[in-house]
């Protein structure tokens, strides 16, 4: 992460140079701190929902159901995780909304899942939290509502004529992230 | 219809709970606790990354990036529109959406651009975000593959998304 942050600021400093934009780089560190916080604030409210209905979930036993339909694929994508009972209700919550494209609430749902993968490991991610990260950058979800609200305002005849088209993407760009993570899994050892 | 998912999820949710015994109230005001805490751990990591990513747009680097891989890119077939959202759809979500956009009511949604642009952001999430917020609350600082295998996903999303247009329409 210290080398995506370093890059980040070095090329914004060498194309503010190099374009003549120093001025715009310099209001636009600033306020990019600032909407970190108001981001943090605006999904304050969500979140907090969307982890009291987990807790609803998880007391009620219906964590346990959902993670059962999910554990024969669970247990091949995250070994280390599938003894967990825990944590495998919570990525199968957290898949569950992300098929459904409830983003807000598979994000509160994710981190719980992270936070208990991360448990032991200290700092560095570990080969399952990696896929499951990886997982949750490509999208998975079956209806892409906001693009077709984008599509209905801008004209389209029939906004969700390119669902079979986003889902073949999804498929493809979901086999290419897990497949590279695998790659790379043997080339990325956890350093001492 | 999609609009009935979430109302319907929590009655789902709410009614199974309460028939099983579940103090439901008491379940969701301390999960809501547990979410006010994970989401203070989450604004340092963003800091950093909003910080990097308002930099990034702001020195005109996507734009000069997306100016030199051009030829490439018409050599490979894509329309050379598309190359912006290729580089801020996994930086900004908002961002990538208002290109996204800009492309639909430019060229009209329907066109080949307009669906390819579409594709692109039903295919496609907002990387560095994701993983700076999983990151941020779990206490990662290192990675490792993460950053690279995810960008894999999102370059085969945009190739996906280019060939499914042509595929499919």
């Amino acid at each position: 992460m210290a080398w995506i942050f370093t890059a980040m600021v070095a090329v914004s400093v060498l194309f503010g140079i190099y374009n003549g934009t120093m001025d715009a780089v310099s209001a636009a560190a600033l306020s990019g701190a600032n909407d970190a916080v108001t981001l943090c604030v605006g999904l304050l409210g969500v979140i907090c929902l969307w982890s009291g209905v987990l807790e609803i979930m998880d007391r009620s036993g219906l964590s346990q159901i959902l993670a059962a339909a999910f554990r024969p694929l669970l247990r091949k994508l995250f070994p280390d995780a599938a003894g967990d009972p825990v944590t495998l209700s919570a990525i199968s919550a957290n898949i569950s909304a992300n098929l459904l494209g409830i983003g807000n609430a598979a994000t509160p749902l994710g981190i719980q899942a992270a936070k208990r993968m991360a448990k032991g490991c200290s700092g560095t991610a570990s080969d399952s939290l990696c896929r499951f990260i990886v997982l949750n950058t490509a999208s998975i979800q079956l209806i892409p509502a906001t693009v077709a609200g984008v599509r209905a305002a801008c004209g389209a005849a029939e906004p969700f004529d390119i669902l079979p088209a986003v889902w073949f993407a999804s498929v493809l760009s979901v086999a290419a992230g897990l497949l590279a993570a695998r790659v790379l899994q043997c080339l990325w050892r956890p350093g001492p | 219809m999609t609009s009935y998912i979430i109302p319907c999820l929590l009655a789902f949710v709410t009614i199974f709970a309460l028939r099983r015994g579940t103090d439901v109230y008491d379940a969701l005001v301390s999960g809501a606790e547990n979410g006010l805490t994970m989401t203070f751990h989450i604004v340092p990591a963003l800091v950093a990354l909003l910080t990097g990513v308002s930099m990034l747009r702001a020195s005109g680097a996507l734009d000069s990036l997306s100016a030199l891989l051009r030829p490439a890119a018409e050599a490979l077939g894509v329309p050379s529109e598309l190359i912006p959202l290729l580089f801020i759809r996994p930086l900004s979500g908002s961002g990538g959406l208002a290109v996204g956009t800009e492309l639909m009511a430019q060229h009209g949604a329907d066109s080949t651009v307009g669906r390819i642009a579409s594709v692109v952001l039903g295919s496609s999430e907002t990387t560095f975000y994701t993983v700076a917020v999983y990151y941020g609350a779990a206490g990662i600082n290192r990675s490792r593959y993460t950053i690279p295998a995810a960008l894999t996903a999102d370059v085969a999303a945009f190739f996906a998304s280019v060939l499914a247009v042509h595929l499919f329409f």
